[in-house]
């Protein structure tokens, strides 16, 4: 059979799994459709937890970002993962044991007002949207890639596939889907990762293989060799990094604290028994989430050093021939500068902005590119998300494992797009609808409005996917930033400050919202020519400043709290209650 | 109240605990992985400079780690308090 056959069968198999695992957890009360049920087990919400997590992004895209940042990439290593500690210790068990459905649901309760509730259903539905667009897109790219489909059909399949599992399950369909996708994408990321360390190294393990010496007989260490390589065509070391050392730093704090802050994460973790279980499946999360984050790197250097060995100081006519099959697809691009034949590769861009081809080849069958070319020696345009894309035809691996690269990128992106579209329906159907505007809705009446709420979100998500506005793969990474500036420190104080008030928590999410995102559009979209660290405050870059954000936050409530209205008794008392699993059996209480 | 100072007591472990294991996620991330990184990237490590291991690999394992030493700390710290759940 050959490769598109297979990947037709691959990716349509797992669809029709998914909607068999939709059809037999069908929701029945808002409870079931919210956190569907509150029954899931631990492990298994450790494994949608990160199939949630794990987005297009995540599968496609990092280990061909760190190939190139090399030691830059670690920010979103450890930025995150060690969002989940933060989840683990300050989030989850508490929120489990506050029981109720939303994240404006608390914030709303906590600070006992609409006008928190209403602050938080605005971030979370601007952090939620930014980020399901770029999942939608990402549907439509694996499908025209690997299955020759228009991108918009992509997408429509892709919407279609969400509907059925999204409206009928709702969490409790999404659920347990998540899991079978979270199976189905760790396997397609970690077959051609251990075949390519076996490759390089010899070693089957790749977080191994990553420190072990290539087997080329040279006696270097992957990592040496690499380092030695790139400085000789006069790129910076791999392990060194080029960012300020204050960027690293917030950063990684940005994506840790924006990691703890997303409602689509949070939520998971409504959907445990108990708070036990509420701590367990956050490790058990992370653990099915490092078992990627873990190989990324590995999968990123060897991918790095590969390309360099196939591709430099090679004549055309002889590279080899995954080179040509991805340059047909237009994510790569030679240009010959110096009219040798041969392709060089070096630091800088090869030639201005993205590829446009000729409709005629070159002399030596190469795709002729229009583009002005540079000064640099470069004559080589690579797409970094190739690096995973590319692995299998690398390795020389099978046609059954480019099938299912294919069916994992596609399972990243359905899974993280239906959280998403998830904890949109249920701050509408739930915080605005149920809980603002009727409130003597029946628990049917609110059930229909979260099923028709879920299907406005994905057309509108399919929308935006279709028609992305240009800004869109801009902005997804600053989701994380207004996430960790507004609605982490409001839930954090909520939990550990008795006395934090409304006014407080108010002021300080506006505030934090509104310097973040007054920061970022200022050099994203105002002042685009002043984006460099000489123009950053403190040489801070719109991607860490939600690090700041945060701590405006936790700075303006802390000072506004101080000069308002003390908490009444009532939200005192709600919060001593959900500092413990369990009301203490102290003397004149007897344990229920 | 005998019961409150209890709930109180229990509060001041749970925060003394979470401030341990928080300063060791900060110490093995920001600390090993993105301050130190320079120096400790001096020193080879099963083939890895130390520093660039911390930050692309070693962070990620302690995390883990951190999470579980808090799920177990804490049941005991439950049951210690007599707050725990029902096993059912």
């Amino acid at each position: 059979m050959d490769v598109q056959t297979l990947t037709y069968l691959f990716v349509g198999g797992s669809f029709a799994l998914y909607i068999g695992i939709a059809i037999w957890s069908r929701a029945a009360s808002t409870r079931d459709f919210y956190v569907a049920g509150a029954h899931v087990h631990p492990v298994a919400n450790g494994m949608a937890t990160a199939a949630d997590w794990m987005s297009a992004a995540s599968f496609i895209s990092m280990a061909g970002i760190i190939a190139f940042l090399g030691y830059d990439g670690s920010v979103y290593l450890m930025g995150w993962t060690g969002g989940y500690v933060l989840l683990a210790l300050l989030l989850a068990p508490y929120l489990r044991k506050f029981g109720e459905y939303t994240v404006p649901d608390f914030i709303g309760r906590r600070y006992y007002s609409h006008t928190a509730r209403v602050v938080a259903v605005i971030s979370l539905v601007v952090v939620s949207f930014t980020y399901v667009a770029g999942q939608m897109r990402g549907v439509g790219i694996v499908f025209s890639q690997f299955l020759g489909v228009e991108i918009t059909w992509g997408v429509v399949i892709g919407m279609g596939v969400v509907f059925m599992y999204a409206v009928l399950g709702g969490m409790k369909g999404i659920t347990y889907t998540q899991v079978a996708q979270y199976c189905v994408l760790i396997f397609a990321y970690l077959v051609p990762a251990i075949f390519i360390s076996l490759m390089i190294t010899g070693i089957p393990v790749p977080q191994i293989g990553l420190g072990a010496e290539v087997a080329d007989g040279s006696g270097l260490s992957v990592l040496e060799k690499l380092d030695r390589t790139l400085v000789e065509l006069g790129f910076a070391p791999y392990t060194e990094g080029s960012k300020a050392t204050i960027d690293v730093f917030a950063i990684t704090l940005a994506l840790m604290v924006g990691t703890a802050g997303l409602p689509h994460v949070i939520v998971r973790f409504f959907t445990v028994p108990n708070v036990a279980d509420a701590r367990k499946s956050a490790g058990y999360a992370l653990i099915f989430i490092a078992l990627l984050y873990t190989t990324a790197p590995a999968v990123g250097a060897f991918a790095r050093l590969n390309f360099i060995d196939t591709v430099h100081d090679e004549a055309y006519g002889e590279v080899a021939p995954w080179f040509k099959s991805w340059e047909n697809v237009g994510l790569i691009g030679w240009l010959d500068k110096n009219e040798d034949g041969v392709i060089q590769y070096a630091p800088g861009a090869p030639f201005e902005g993205l590829p446009r081809f000729e409709a005629e080849r070159g002399p030596l069958g190469e795709r002729q590119v229009a583009n002005p070319p540079t000064d640099g020696a470069n004559e080589v345009y690579v797409d970094r998300d190739i690096m995973v894309l590319a692995n299998p035809e690398i390795a020389n691996l099978p046609g059954w494992v480019v099938a299912l690269v294919a069916a994992g990128g596609v399972a990243a992106a359905l899974s993280t797009a239906a959280g998403l579209l998830l904890v949109i329906s249920a701050s509408v159907s739930h915080d605005l609808i149920k809980n603002t505007f009727a409130r003597n809705l029946t628990d049917r009446q609110e059930l229909r409005y979260a099923r028709i709420a879920a299907a406005l979100a994905i057309g509108v998500a399919g929308y935006l996917g279709i028609n992305p506005p240009g800004f869109v793969a801009e902005v997804v990474a600053f989701a994380f930033g207004l996430a960790a500036a507004s609605l982490f420190p409001a839930i954090v104080l909520g939990i550990f400050s008795l006395r934090m008030n409304m006014q407080g928590a108010v002021a300080g999410m506006l505030a934090g919202l509104g310097f973040t995102f007054g920061y970022i559009v200022f050099f994203k979209f105002v002042a685009p020519e002043l984006n460099n660290a000489e123009h950053w405050w403190l040489g801070i870059s719109p991607e860490g400043i939600g690090a700041v954000g945060a701590a405006v936050n936790f700075a303006v409530a802390a000072l506004v709290c101080r000069f308002t209205p003390a908490v009444p008794d009532e939200v005192a008392e709600l919060v001593e209650g959900i500092r413990v699993p369990r009301a203490s059996s102290g003397p004149g209480k007897p344990r229920a | 109240m005998a019961h409150h100072d209890n709930g109180k007591a229990y509060w001041r472990a749970n925060l003394k605990l979470g401030a341990v294991l928080l300063s060791i996620w900060f110490i093995v991330s920001f600390g090993f992985g993105i301050l130190l990184v320079e120096p400790l990237n001096r020193i080879q490590f099963f083939g890895f400079k130390l520093g660039f291991w911390w930050a692309q690999q070693g962070s990620i394992y302690v995390f883990i780690v951190l999470i579980f030493v808090y799920v177990a700390a804490m049941r005991r710290l439950d049951r210690k308090y007599d707050v725990h759940e029902d096993e059912d």
